[in-house]
């Protein structure tokens, strides 16, 4: 079985402050209607700094099994 | 469904928090999460949960007492150290970790910080310092800096801020930390040794607040006062290594001061044991 990490945003939480947009070292972020986006999926490197600097807990990483 | 960690520390039903978009708070309160789970997880400690003790007195700041799942008390304003004393003192095993902001602890429980500074009581004081009263509008607190403008001083601030770390260390404290929200896995580090240290330990974390002290000063939105803090407040390794020159206008992020002077409850167990000797004779 081999591990991966996917990233979760949680919708309900984030409110719009743009932090993790702005420090993602890819810059596949994007605030739309004060919302974050993940506007490049295939961009993104799950490196989790977005996940340490949401003051709200809006967006993270989970492993997952596959 | 929130990530592991919130859902294992957090009271899920009291999220998202009250804080304003932007606001530091959150991210020092993860810091905190983050520091307690990975010292449970360190089985050379052999904490478990119920050894930690969350303790707040009032303000943005020590709401992060109602978010945090452990046994946890939210006190009246200033008095979270006072209470913390009462905790420590009753059960000195315990791992009792204040969460105060800049006002809470210098201005209105500033006599239970020097104090439970210069008795070494075995506490962790975690400072939110974000400059200013967030919670009643944005008046300017101990640690505004002189110059700035808030809703009781539009001129700007005629006083000169206490720098709340040294303010710790010239008390008695035995160890004294400042920490950012930028610096994020630093702060966390810092937060664990100051956990693990026997004496009183403060940690000033410098957080943000745009909405007040940002929109006031004209300091941009929360991601400029983050950028702002990335380039201005250096962690350790790095300071010491920059010259003189580099590091003016910069502030060092780190332990600022460390000593092993006696624990209280220790020194205090040993009045109770001679005290219970005397008796019995």
């Amino acid at each position: 079985m081999v591990g991966r990490k996917i990233l979760v945003i949680e919708d309900k939480w984030c409110k719009g402050c743009g932090i993790c947009a702005a420090f993602c070292p890819k810059q596949v972020l994007e605030i739309k209607k004060e919302k974050v986006r993940l506007k490049d999926p295939e961009g993104c490197i799950r490196c989790g700094q977005c996940e340490l600097r949401c003051p709200d807990y809006a967006i993270y990483l989970v492993n997952v099994e596959e | 469904m929130p990530s592991d960690l919130i859902h294992q520390y957090m009271r899920i039903d009291h999220l998202p928090q009250i804080w304003c978009p932007g606001c530091g708070n959150g991210v020092i309160m993860r810091d905190v999460a983050v520091a307690i789970d990975e010292l449970i997880q360190d089985e050379e400690n052999d904490f478990d949960r119920d050894d930690f003790v969350i303790v707040s007195g009032i303000g943005c700041s020590s709401r992060a007492a109602g978010y945090l799942d452990f046994n946890s008390i939210h006190t009246t304003h200033g008095r979270a150290i006072a209470f913390a004393t009462g905790i420590k003192m009753a059960n000195p095993k315990l791992n009792v970790i204040v969460l105060t902001g800049d006002g809470d602890c210098s201005a209105i429980g500033g006599n239970h910080l020097i104090h439970a500074a210069r008795r070494n009581l075995g506490l962790t004081v975690i400072c939110f310092n974000n400059d200013i009263y967030g919670m009643t509008g944005g008046q300017y607190s101990p640690t505004t800096p002189n110059g700035d403008k808030a809703t009781t001083a539009p001129y700007g601030n005629v006083d000169r801020p206490f720098d709340i770390a040294n303010l710790a260390t010239g008390a008695g404290a035995s160890f004294s930390a400042r920490g950012d929200v930028f610096h994020a896995r630093e702060t966390t580090e810092i937060i664990k040794k100051a956990i693990l240290h026997k004496g009183f330990s403060l940690v000033d974390v410098y957080s943000v607040c745009p909405t007040y002290y940002g929109r006031k000063n004209k300091k941009g939105d929360a991601v400029e006062m983050l950028k702002w803090q990335r380039d201005n407040l250096i962690p350790t390794a790095r300071y010491y290594s920059m010259s003189e020159e580099l590091r003016a206008g910069k502030k060092l992020i780190g332990i600022l001061s460390y000593n092993d002077y006696p624990e209280y409850t220790e020194e205090y167990a040993k009045v109770i044991a001679a005290a219970s000797n005397k008796a019995k004779k």
